[in-house]
């Protein structure tokens, strides 16, 4: 008879405990002995850090951390909703919830901790909740469903993020933090009023400094306010406990278990308690540097250490790195090594912008070596600089903290880390590691990196080689630049023999793809009245090639209706033209919106509403807009000097004549302009692709500005303009840019990519250094000529105006699943008439 | 020539064959009152696939864009640019994902 093998007993089953599976099961533990876990909850282990993305759409199965078949093929027990609660350590035995014995030769506990509520009265009240489990998250949404405030009690990580899921659920929201400032643990002071601020522009409330005294309840028992130790008492509905957590250590504490003084299993560097056959990990443990681990990283390295030291290798876990980077609230907050600058004689290296939330500070010794640091507002630093931490950087610190644009920094890449700069901390991965792969799959496969918090993946992507193909797609072996130049001096129109006598091989004879075939659309369309070609989109083969948006000259939305999108030039409108958008909107049913870009948008039109809605507005003098292509969209304006006593030009009539000049221009992005009549800037021409603002002795012209996700100012590019050379300084800029970007390539990551930057811009388009600028110019004046409306194009063609049906077979039923029901007024789609029915999933 | 598709009543005609544009679609309503996409490739051969987008459920997959990918055709969803194989329904990024397909034919018109 054979032994019986060596049985483990699990006891929790959350992040760090499915880690610690994970790794014996890849030192081949799991083959060589009897694994049980014992778990409370009622599902397996799921992603704890990211538990507020389940209130942004993530399903519970999107949270898990368990792999499907996972259990199975290690032949490992799961015992869900069946906690451990009771240790015989003399017998070797721990009994469940449900009566059930196991014998173990090995236990480890992974209990975690618990959310500490303090003791205030009315703390039990319905009403109450913590935010730790997918079941807390579940009983606060439904609680919400009725109620219309909230209030957080703790302003650390985990109740910014709290904070974040009340508002998301159309909570009026306040924090309440003891510490005078925000995120104590993680921020010093400056961080910490550049997040207030950030925070409170977001609507939400903020206490500082401020104790919970107790918790408010109405008639009904319920929670109705709190009052606070400042003697203020405010009102709300609900309340989130989130003040810290505490090690979940009662099962020790009763087994006999040595625990520290304030919690926590007491562990050695191996991770074992004062019971040889008893291990504890993650946040239950009190680590041998005196520390109990509130984060998953050091979890996940204990869960290692124990795995090791199972099967007789050594590894020891004597403390782990405590930098954390994190998205809360959508404010970007990392903060990594010595960040308040607790080693003697530290210096602090600042910048701070409050008008845009952002705050920097990187911690150095005095011989230059970066000890720590904090990052609020613009965290994207965080992936170099924490691996760069111990050792003295490449460049002065002060270069790692300024923004682009200021003091011309140098921009450090991954390739001034060293080799055992660990990049991934949650995995603990170097670059040396990630260096032997060469795609960001086979990094995650083969050493977890970018599997954990993923603040690394940008980083990663860094280090990995460029892809050797530049091609365009798995169609063209070309960029988008080199495809241009193919057309342009190949003169081709037709997308068929551009696929087949340029595309690769394999492709040639096929019907492309959905990223070419837009791609070399929009180039004949730029250079249609050059090639002599038909520049209407929708003639021929060009109608094949074009998006949905270009297709039907109009917006698709989520619910397959369509947004209109007249021209208002410079934003500038006549009553007579306003009254028309609000009938016609009036008439079809359609939503109404001003938008950012000084137009007025029109939602909710059907396919077979298009040309219907299209013959009122031309009729009354509009035409397209573009909102559909990318191409120009629009010129925005201030009023100038006509009206406004600080404004020194005309602004709207420049604007108008730019959007006018460039309406329907075919670009590798969509295009936005605007035009300031003085240095106050109220049209905000900085974020501009080119913004034009207005000096005493003319214009001044910026280029590659951007909002957006990754905002960047614009570049001054000439100064005191007269009208002609500002515009034929924006032609020539535009068509250069038009001909040399990458597909959807906006104009500020083209100019950062342009080598010699906006100094070779200048030389090319202002000093004619490439000797091109007269047939920039006469590309641009081509199109110019030869503009025509695409609506009233359309409306006159017979033939096209029959493909704005919703039915071929049925041309004139509408869809019966775009629907609207009202809202504030007007309508929104019903989107309960989109759940998927249909469809085999 | 006209296009038609078969449906449990039997062959439904749905349009006429030149009124399709090689690599584009077009919807058709159908009598159980759903919806197929239909679409036609370079070289003129039929497809019809379920019209509904499964990732937003959102009726468009007739105006997406239709390209080759291994040597089959497929459609790229209009709204999140998700990929199906027009002859066995299957999501290209997504291999859980599959909507229907119908057979189609073209047939002279009588």
């Amino acid at each position: 008879m054979s032994e019986p093998l060596p049985t483990i007993v699990l006891i929790g089953h959350g992040m760090v405990g499915q880690r610690y599976l994970e790794a014996l099961a890849e030192r081949g533990a799991t083959a060589t002995h009897r694994i049980t876990v014992l778990c409370e909850e009622p599902r397996p282990a799921y992603d704890r850090v990211h538990l507020t993305s389940y209130f942004s759409g993530s399903t519970a199965e999107d949270l898990s951390m368990t792999p499907a078949g996972f259990m199975a093929e290690h032949g490992i027990a799961l015992h869900l909703d069946d906690p451990a609660e009771h240790i015989d350590r003399a017998a070797r035995t721990v009994t469940s919830r449900s009566g059930q014995v196991f014998p173990y030769d090995v236990l480890v506990l992974a209990t975690g901790s618990y959310p500490f509520v303090p003791p205030v009265p009315g703390k039990d009240a319905p009403g109450c909740f913590v935010y730790r489990t997918i079941e807390d998250l579940l009983a606060i949404e439904e609680y919400a469903k009725t109620r219309s405030s909230g209030a957080v009690v703790g302003g650390g990580l985990l109740g910014l993020e709290a904070a974040g899921a009340l508002q998301g659920l159309g909570l009026a929201t306040r924090i309440v933090e003891f510490a005078p400032r925000l995120m104590p643990v993680q921020v010093d002071e400056g961080g910490g009023a550049a997040l207030l601020r950030t925070i409170e522009s977001m609507g939400l409330t903020v206490h500082t400094g401020v104790g919970t005294q107790e918790v408010v309840t109405g008639a009904d028992g319920h929670v109705s306010g709190m009052r606070l130790s400042d003697g203020s008492t405010v009102d709300t509905d609900l309340v989130v406990f989130s003040a810290g957590v505490r090690p979940r250590d009662q099962l020790a504490r009763d087994a006999g278990l040595d625990v520290g003084e304030r919690g926590g299993i007491a562990v050695d560097a191996r991770c074992r308690t004062s019971d040889a056959h008893v291990y504890a990990i993650g946040e239950c443990a009190l680590a041998v540097d005196g520390r109990v681990y509130g984060l998953v990283a050091p979890g996940y390295e204990m869960a290692e250490t124990a795995a090791d030291d199972l099967l007789g290798r050594a590894k020891e876990f004597t403390g782990a790195d405590l930098s954390t980077k994190l998205k809360l609230l959508g404010v970007d907050v990392a903060s990594f090594g010595d960040a308040h600058g607790a080693a003697p004689d530290s210096l602090d290296v600042v910048w701070s912008d409050s008008r845009s939330g952002v705050y920097k500070k990187l911690v150095v010794s005095p011989d230059g070596v970066l000890l720590g640091g904090v990052l609020v507002g613009d965290a994207d630093s965080y992936g170099l600089l924490r691996p760069l931490t111990g050792s003295v950087p490449p460049v002065a610190p002060e270069q790692l903290v300024l923004p682009a644009g200021v003091g011309a920094p140098v921009a450090l890449g991954p390739s001034a880390l060293p080799d055992h700069a660990v990049i991934c901390s949650c995995h603990n991965v170097t670059k040396k590691a990630i260096a032997a792969c060469s795609t960001l799959a086979e990094v995650k496969k083969c050493t977890k990196a970018g599997t954990g918090c993923g603040s690394c993946v940008k980083v990663i992507g860094q280090l990995l080689p460029a892809a050797t193909d530049k091609g365009l797609c798995g169609c063209f072996p070309f960029t988008r630049a080199e495809l241009y130049e193919i057309v342009r001096t190949r003169r081709l129109t037709s997308y068929e023999e551009i696929l087949d006598g340029h595309g690769r091989p394999e492709a040639r004879g096929g019907d492309g793809c959905e990223v070419c075939k837009p791609t070399i659309g929009s180039i004949i369309a730029s250079l249609a009245p050059t090639l002599g070609a038909s520049g209407y989109v929708l003639d021929g083969e060009q109608a094949a090639l074009q998006d949905t948006n270009d297709h039907f000259l109009a917006n698709m939305q989520r619910n397959g209706s369509y947004s209109v999108v007249p021209r208002i030039p410079g934003g500038e409108i006549t009553p007579d033209k306003l009254i028309v958008i609000g009938e016609v909107a009036r008439d079809f049913g359609l939503y109404t919106k001003i938008t950012g870009g000084q137009r007025i948008d029109l939602f909710g039109a059907s396919v077979d509403q298009l040309p219907r809605i299209w013959a009122r507005l031309v009729d009354a003098g509009f035409e397209s807009g573009h909102a559909y292509g990318k191409a120009l969209r629009t010129v925005k304006s201030c009023v100038g000097q006509t009206w406004c006593r600080y404004g020194v030009q005309d602004s709207v009539r420049m604007a108008i004549d730019l959007e006018l000049r460039y309406r329907g221009l075919r670009a590798p992005h969509k295009l936005k302009s605007a035009v300031s009549g003085c240095a106050r800037e109220c049209a905000e021409a900085q974020s501009k692709d080119f913004g034009v603002i207005a000096t005493a002795s003319g214009w001044n012209l910026y280029v590659g500005g951007n909002g957006g996700a990754t905002p960047r100012h614009a570049d001054l590019l000439a100064q005191d303009l007269s009208d002609a050379e500002l515009v034929r300084l924006i032609d020539r800029f535009l068509m250069f840019y038009i001909r040399t970007a990458d597909r959807l390539e906006r104009t500020s990551t083209w100019l950062e990519r342009l080598e010699g930057g906006l100094d070779h811009l200048r030389d090319v388009v202002v000093h004619d250094s490439l000797g091109l600028c007269a047939e920039l110019e006469a590309l641009m004046a081509d199109h110019v000529a030869h503009y025509r409306d695409e609506w009233a194009e359309t409306l006159q063609d017979p033939e096209r105006l029959r493909r704005f049906v919703s039915f071929v077979n049925a041309p004139g039923a509408p869809d019966p699943t775009v629907k609207f029901v009202p809202e504030r007024d007007q309508v929104k789609p019903d989107l309960a008439v989109l759940t998927i029915g249909g469809a085999v999933r | 020539m006209t296009v038609e598709l078969q449906v449990a009543q039997g062959w439904l005609t749905v349009c006429e064959l030149s009124s399709l544009i090689p690599g584009r679609g077009v919807a058709a309503l159908l009598p159980d009152g759903s919806q197929a996409a239909v679409f036609v490739d370079r070289a003129g051969r039929p497809y019809a696939i379920g019209n509904q987008d499964p990732f937003t459920g959102a009726h468009v997959l007739s105006r997406g864009l239709v390209g080759t990918a291994g040597g089959r055709p497929f459609v790229a969803s209009p709204l999140l640019k998700q990929r199906f194989d027009l002859e066995s329904g299957r999501c290209l990024d997504d291999e859980e994902t599959v909507v229907r397909t119908y057979p189609v034919r073209t047939a002279v018109t009588s």
